[in-house]
């Protein structure tokens, strides 16, 4: 049997750590609210500006040119791997990094070898993660974490829509967590240059039948809408990994507690067996003593 | 005539307006009422906007950095990166 003091001990330090994991818990569940308070803050701004790049390229009869849209053969690589500052988050960082080497080993093993591949990555871990092994590493916004905001994603997609439209790379991806639930995270590889096409998917159906004045030009009003639409889609990508981060964290935590509700529960059994133990004893050798001295006398 | 200002991060401003002046990307120019449907992209500088409140006129001025205004049945709708109340 266990020494008691032992056993006491033990259920000390998992009380005490159960009490860190539930805390970590609300935070995670408090930061997870704002950040899919930023995600439904975006969502106007995303879908006005789907809708009036919607108008401008119906006005111009889908005959658009743009520097993002481009096609080369590919050489260099950009991977924008989107990860968290922190860790205690279950499997939410490794999967990015699985997701983003197996990329690499897949599809880009021909640009890796000459040195081709390029990553930036977004998130303290990302950045330690990829700066130890052999990648070479855009290591200029990896950390934006710490007080989100559009200024600071903006940079970051500035950096890579510039270095695409001057021909240093040819090609970049964007590996994030999608937030579906607070349970779920799935890891999404997107293609965010070059352009696939300059209206948003989700919804071309619609033309209104307005006639609209431009100012200067459609095509410039285009030209200027088309890097504000790459920009949103780099943040929402941002935000959408930072919400599944906290969603990921805060189940981890909620695991890790239950997890030592049931090792304090254990622990109190063989704690309690042990005092029983402990007892039982102690009272047969006082009856023990008591029968061997009255059958002395 | 009803406007609306949104960046990224936050709504701005919403709200009635009597008129607003907006920093074109080729020069300044000012809706009214009524203005014609427009779809027009912004430079950096100065948006100024005018609301009658108790017959008492009032104007606010913010800067913005480049954004697109868009112009539909007296509903005035600006995107901006940034703005600097």
């Amino acid at each position: 049997m266990a020494n008691l003091k032992e056993v006491k001990n033990r259920i000390q330090s998992v009380t005490s750590t159960q009490q860190i994991t539930s805390a970590m818990k609300m935070v995670a569940a408090a930061k997870l609210k704002r950040a899919q308070d930023r995600i439904t803050q975006m969502r106007p701004y995303s879908q006005k500006l789907t809708g009036i790049l919607q108008n401008v390229s119906s006005a111009l009869d889908g005959d658009i040119e743009n520097a993002f849209g481009e096609t080369r053969e590919v050489e260099n690589v950009l991977l924008v791997v989107v990860s968290s500052d922190r860790g205690l988050c279950g499997a939410f960082n490794n999967n990015i990094f699985k997701a983003a080497v197996n990329l690499i080993n897949d599809k880009y093993s021909y640009e890796q070898k000459h040195d081709g591949v390029h990553i930036l990555p977004i998130g303290k871990k990302a950045f330690e993660y990829f700066s130890k092994r052999k990648y070479s590493v855009v290591d200029d916004y990896y950390d934006m974490f710490q007080d989100l905001t559009f200024d600071k994603v903006k940079k970051a997609a500035e950096f890579a829509m510039e270095e695409f439209r001057e021909g240093n790379y040819d090609k970049v991806e964007l590996v994030f967590n999608e937030f579906k639930n607070v349970a779920t995270q799935i890891v999404r590889t997107e293609e965010f240059l070059p352009l696939q096409s300059v209206v948003p998917k989700d919804g071309e159906a619609k033309k209104k039948d307005v006639d609209y004045l431009f100012e200067p030009s459609a095509q410039y009003v285009v030209n200027e809408l088309i890097p504000k639409s790459l920009k949103i889609q780099f943040y929402k990508a941002v935000l959408e990994s930072n919400a599944s981060e906290h969603g990921a964290r805060m189940t981890a935590m909620g695991q890790a507690t239950d997890n030592a509700g049931d090792l304090l529960k254990q622990l109190k059994l063989t704690y309690n067996r042990t005092r029983q133990a402990a007892i039982t004893k102690e009272i047969l050798e006082i009856v023990g003593g008591a029968e061997a001295l009255a059958s002395n006398s | 005539m009803f406007l609306e200002i949104i960046t990224p991060d936050e709504k701005i401003f919403e709200g009635e307006v009597d008129h607003a002046t907006f920093p074109g990307s080729k020069g300044s120019f000012q809706v009214l009422n009524d203005h014609a449907a427009m779809v027009s992209s912004l430079g950096k500088g100065d948006l100024k906007m005018v609301i009658t409140h108790n017959k008492k006129t009032e104007e606010t001025h913010m800067a913005i950095d480049g954004g697109v205004v868009e112009v539909l049945n007296n509903k005035v709708l600006v995107l901006a990166e940034h703005v600097e109340k």
